[in-house]
């Protein structure tokens, strides 16, 4: 490959007496003043969340408003900082979601602890976890920064649902059980 | 009443000279106060940002429009700075000596305030100029000679920190200042030479150089003069891109590392007094004083004269402290080489042959 030699222009005496350039750069800031600023006020003006944004981790229920963890406890495995706690317990078999058979007894999120990498999120078989877009938790205490499941429902709320997986699967059960009949 | 307002603004009495003392430290505080706030504010906007607008107070907040503008403008943000100074604890680091660590800050503001005492702000119905410390004929001399006196300041705490960063920082401010007072003195030459031209009755009296300077200011009859002196205040005061002395890239905070609280407020408030003191002394020398424009004759009579002639030095102090603001958000900070090479090597030259060439002129010409 050809190397091109570029030779640097010498400077000009105005240039070296450095003057010209402190009036151009006093120019440039003089439009800055004059620039509106882009500061966002923050208590009172929030940011827009884009879309996908990993916020605070939270525990969702489906429309129906069945909470959809099954505690099968895969992100418990897989948080890198092992955030997250699961008691796992059983769905009392006179509920009318006994077939989904379990469900947390507890679940703890230490936000001390949690780096919001998602990977709960996304290792999650019943899109029951999701990062949300809340993203300023503070608290006084240590346990304090310690959201148990109550606290985390209330984060999550309900978020729309495609599969209603277990509806699906309770009305398949039914119907298989009415065919033998 | 009014005789002791007269006695209080010319008596020679040492009570009132200390009252007009302490007034007028009061007033020189409140500017450097607002100084810092110019600074924070001006660097918000170069910066895109909006600056301190949160501060306030519950009766000042209660008053419609002033209370929001006041609190927009950061206005009673200094209050609060200063505030937090006062009540900060002040803790005394163990490796330092300790009499000469609590002096430097004293030595560093004192001479900052002396000098202030003999500027003159305005003119009097009677001719003598409203200054704390009027008439001496030698005024810019012992202006230049106790202003400089605060880099003493700057190499106490500098060796009395026992750090090196501080000692470096000092070090630095000490060879900057003798760099630059030779420029500095130096281009002020020509204006005096100009104002005390043979068969004038000006001498080294600052009043008397405004004066001199009412068809046109000084600036325009002597630009070389102008910059050269332009650039070794900014030098002077320590002020970007010349902060040699506290540089905080490569020296932490220069010569004020082992400073906290209070002792750290006064070496802040020695600089923009400096500040202050450089930015006058220009507007005096340059500027045409307490003229508006050249060839504007003096408006209205007596105490009103006084007045706008103050008004008319204020408002121009206000926009060289901005300046001095606007420049230091704008230049990085020089190398040490090249400020020592700057000074030496090009403005004592420029200085001189500026000398030279209006001796040459007034000899032949004048």
């Amino acid at each position: 490959m050809a190397v091109k030699v570029l030779e640097r222009r010498p400077l000009s005496f105005w240039e070296r007496t450095y003057l010209p350039q402190v009036l151009g750069g006093l120019r440039v800031t003089w439009r800055n003043i004059l620039r509106p600023s882009v500061t966002l006020q923050y208590p009172e003006q929030r940011p827009t969340i884009p879309k996908g944004y990993r916020g605070v981790p939270t525990l969702v229920r489906d429309p129906n408003g069945r909470e959809k963890c099954v505690s099968c406890q895969l992100c418990e495995f897989i948080c890198p900082p092992k955030a997250i706690r699961i008691t796992p317990g059983e769905i009392p078999a006179t509920a009318e979601t006994a077939h989904v058979e379990k469900a947390p007894k507890e679940f703890e999120i230490n936000m001390l602890r949690c780096i919001y990498c998602g990977l709960c999120q996304e290792v999650c078989p019943e899109e029951a976890i999701w990062l949300q877009n809340q993203y300023s938790m503070t608290g006084t205490t240590r346990a304090e920064m310690v959201n148990n499941k109550a606290r985390l429902y209330e984060l999550g709320g309900t978020l729309p649902d495609s599969h209603f997986k277990w509806d699906h699967k309770k009305a398949e059960s039914e119907r298989q059980a009415g065919g033998h009949h | 009443m009014e005789n002791l307002l007269n006695d209080l603004l010319t008596s020679p009495g040492l009570l009132f000279v200390g009252v007009r003392g302490v007034i007028l430290i009061g007033i020189v505080m409140t500017i450097a106060g607002y100084a810092v706030l110019l600074e924070r504010k001006a660097s918000a906007w170069i910066q895109g940002r909006l600056g301190p607008n949160r501060t306030t107070l519950p009766f000042v907040s209660w008053i419609p429009l002033i209370g929001p503008f006041l609190r927009l403008g950061g206005f009673i943000q200094p209050a609060a700075d200063g505030g937090k100074f006062l009540f900060k604890e002040e803790p005394m680091p163990s490796h330092v000596r300790k009499i000469y660590y609590v002096l430097a800050p004293i030595v560093a503001l004192a001479p900052a305030l002396a000098t202030i005492a003999m500027l003159p702000f305005a003119l009097l119905p009677d001719g003598t100029a409203l200054a704390l410390c009027k008439g001496a004929d030698v005024g810019v001399l012992l202006m230049f000679a106790v202003s400089s006196l605060g880099v003493y300041g700057i190499a106490l705490a500098g060796w009395s920190s026992n750090n090196k960063f501080s000692f470096l920082g000092a070090v630095r401010g000490s060879a900057q200042l003798i760099s630059y007072e030779l420029a500095m003195g130096l281009a002020v030459l020509p204006v005096f030479l100009i104002a005390s031209a043979p068969g004038s009755d000006h001498g080294l009296n600052l009043t008397a150089i405004v004066a001199s300077q009412e068809g046109l200011w000084n600036i325009v009859r002597q630009p070389l003069a102008g910059l050269v002196f332009l650039v070794c205040i900014f030098a002077e005061t320590n002020r970007h891109p010349f902060d040699m002395p506290e540089s905080e890239t490569d020296l932490v905070g220069g010569f004020h590392t082992e400073y906290g609280a209070f002792k750290f407020g006064l070496f802040f408030v020695a600089e923009y007094g400096h500040m202050i003191i450089g930015s006058s002394l220009f507007i005096l020398m340059f500027l045409g004083g307490w003229h508006i424009l050249p060839g504007i004759p003096e408006v209205g009579t007596g105490i009103i004269a006084t007045l706008i002639g103050l008004g008319t030095f204020f408002t121009k102090l206000v926009l060289f402290l901005f300046f001095f603001v606007w420049v230091r958000w704008t230049i990085p900070r020089f190398r040490y080489d090249q400020v020592m090479r700057l000074g030496w090597n090009v403005l004592l030259p420029l200085a001189v042959a500026n000398l030279v060439l209006t001796f040459i002129y007034y000899a032949f010409a004048g």
